[in-house]
């Protein structure tokens, strides 16, 4: 089970309170679990990831276990942490004044 | 019992402001979308409690909304929580991809840039949603960069109507300094196959084929800011409004001057008269009366402020080049807000209602066309656009 905290905004589209939890089938990666995610709260389609080139926003970041992973290809193997649940996957919106 | 619900989209959320035919007594819902930027909510004419919304974010793009009981609830069409393993859902409500299929006869790939080079059109958000006159499942969208799409299920999956793109002058077009925007979409009542378009900075455009065809409709616009004031495209159109008993007649508020076409755009003339400035961004038209518009001049395109610090409505019974200031119940001193070009509607009760919002947050109302003015609200977040339903 892989755990996911979303930032705010994406929250209330996904009506979704803290945490979302996802089973995802073989080796977890970034884009397996983004795959996961994006078809269990199919209103998140293209809010993370543009529906067409599949890149990330540039104003979203992913961090788990105290790393920043958003420069990290996209199907490398998430930490064991992560994998086993005892870590989240975070998806963090950048900071922005006003 | 009649009313009104009035539809604000401002740059931290949504906003509805409902009354009864007295327009004295009002309500105020929301935010819905809190903290998102709303640029357009729109009603079906033919099902008032269908409302759509252009929901955006610099952070997470775009969201369509959808509510089908006017506003209480809101929906993502067809992106609903899947309950089955291994469902796929549709989820494409908020994907715009731009037609490059060869049926299309001509797609395109690139516009100017601000460099003149030629540059990708990349979709950014959705100006303006335009439904159908007829028809609550059809709506359009005018999206930047800029093309139209079109949905016919409800907003669950949009469409390029690329032969707007695609008519031969879309190489040419490049975006203004608030991007290129598709933001004017007029749909003819006494015509389903006759549409106009305006895209800054490219002009007007008018298909007579329901969408297949298109052909610029610019011509006696001019513009000191292009190399060729009077070319085919390129000249930055704010808004144009129509009178639905008179859909042949166009009024126009460009860049600077303020327009007016008989002809369905074939061609244009000034009408700016006697205004204290001709540079604005709204235009709107009496409810009952064709020749009565209405514009907010502003100072100038580097102050994009009300002349003298006082907020003025300009109305012509005339159909233009005749204008009186409207000012009771506005701000006279000190007033430094804009009013953006999709921010004003009027409503079709007897008198006519006029609405404007500002990027100060306030909402001002006359229930008497245009004579006296009172603030519905004072503070909401920078006002993007403001639409009427009269209900009945």
């Amino acid at each position: 089970m892989i755990r996911v905290v979303l930032p705010h905004h994406l929250r209330r589209l996904a009506h979704v309170d803290a945490e979302v939890t996802l089973d995802v089938a073989g080796r977890a990666t970034r884009a397996s679990v983004l795959d996961a995610l994006e078809a269990r709260y199919p209103m998140l389609r293209g809010t993370i990831r543009d529906h067409v080139t599949q890149q990330r926003r540039p104003y979203l970041r992913f961090f788990a276990c105290e790393r920043d992973l958003t420069h990290e290809p996209p199907d490398a193997p998430l930490p064991d942490a992560v994998v086993s649940g005892a870590e989240a996957l975070l998806v963090i919106g950048a900071i922005a004044g006003g | 019992m009649s009313g009104v619900r009035v539809l604000v989209g401002t740059r931290k959320g949504a906003f509805l402001l409902t009354a009864d035919g007295k327009r004295e007594r009002w309500d105020v819902s929301g935010p819905h979308f809190a903290g998102w930027e709303i640029y357009h909510m729109k009603g079906s004419p033919a099902d008032p409690n269908r409302l759509y919304a252009s929901q955006t974010s610099g952070w997470f793009g775009q969201v369509i909304q959808r509510s089908c009981d006017g506003g209480k609830t809101w929906e993502t069409p067809g992106g609903g929580i899947t309950t089955k393993p291994g469902e796929m859902p549709a989820g494409e409500s908020n994907r715009f991809v731009y037609d490059t299929s060869p049926d299309t006869g001509r797609p395109l790939t690139t516009h100017q840039w601000y460099d003149g080079t030629q540059h990708p059109w990349e979709f950014k958000r959705v100006w303006h949603l335009e439904p159908s006159l007829t028809d609550p499942d059809t709506v359009y969208a005018g999206v930047e960069d800029a093309a139209l799409f079109r949905s016919t299920d409800g907003g669950k999956a949009w469409q390029e109507v690329a032969g707007l793109r695609g008519h031969g002058t879309g190489p040419k077009w490049q975006p203004g300094a608030g991007g290129m925007c598709l933001h004017t979409i007029l749909l003819d009542p006494s015509n389903p196959k006759r549409l106009y378009v305006a895209i800054s900075a490219a002009g007007a455009f008018r298909t007579d084929d329901a969408g297949k065809t298109w052909k610029p409709i610019n011509r006696g616009l001019h513009s000191q800011y292009i190399p060729d004031p009077t070319a085919e495209i390129g000249h930055c159109v704010h808004r144009i409004a129509l009178h639905r008993s008179r859909p042949a007649v166009l009024y126009m508020q460009k860049h600077w001057d303020v327009m007016r076409s008989d002809d369905g755009g074939d061609s244009w003339r000034e009408v700016s008269g006697n205004l204290p400035t001709d540079f604005g961004f709204v235009i709107d038209v009496h409810a009952h009366e064709p020749e009565t518009i209405y514009v907010v001049p502003i100072k100038s395109d580097s102050e994009h402020f009300p002349l003298d610090g006082k907020l003025r409505v300009y109305r012509s019974r005339t159909g233009g080049n005749e204008w009186e200031p409207l000012t009771k119940g506005l701000p006279q001193r000190d007033c430094y807000v804009n009013v953006l070009r999709d921010a004003m509607a009027v409503d079709s009760l007897d008198k006519c209602g006029v609405y404007f919002g500002t990027t100060g947050g306030q909402v001002y109302m006359s229930a008497d066309a245009g004579d006296s003015w009172t603030p519905i609200v004072r503070d909401l977040p920078a006002v993007l656009s403001v639409e009427v339903q009269t209900l009945r």
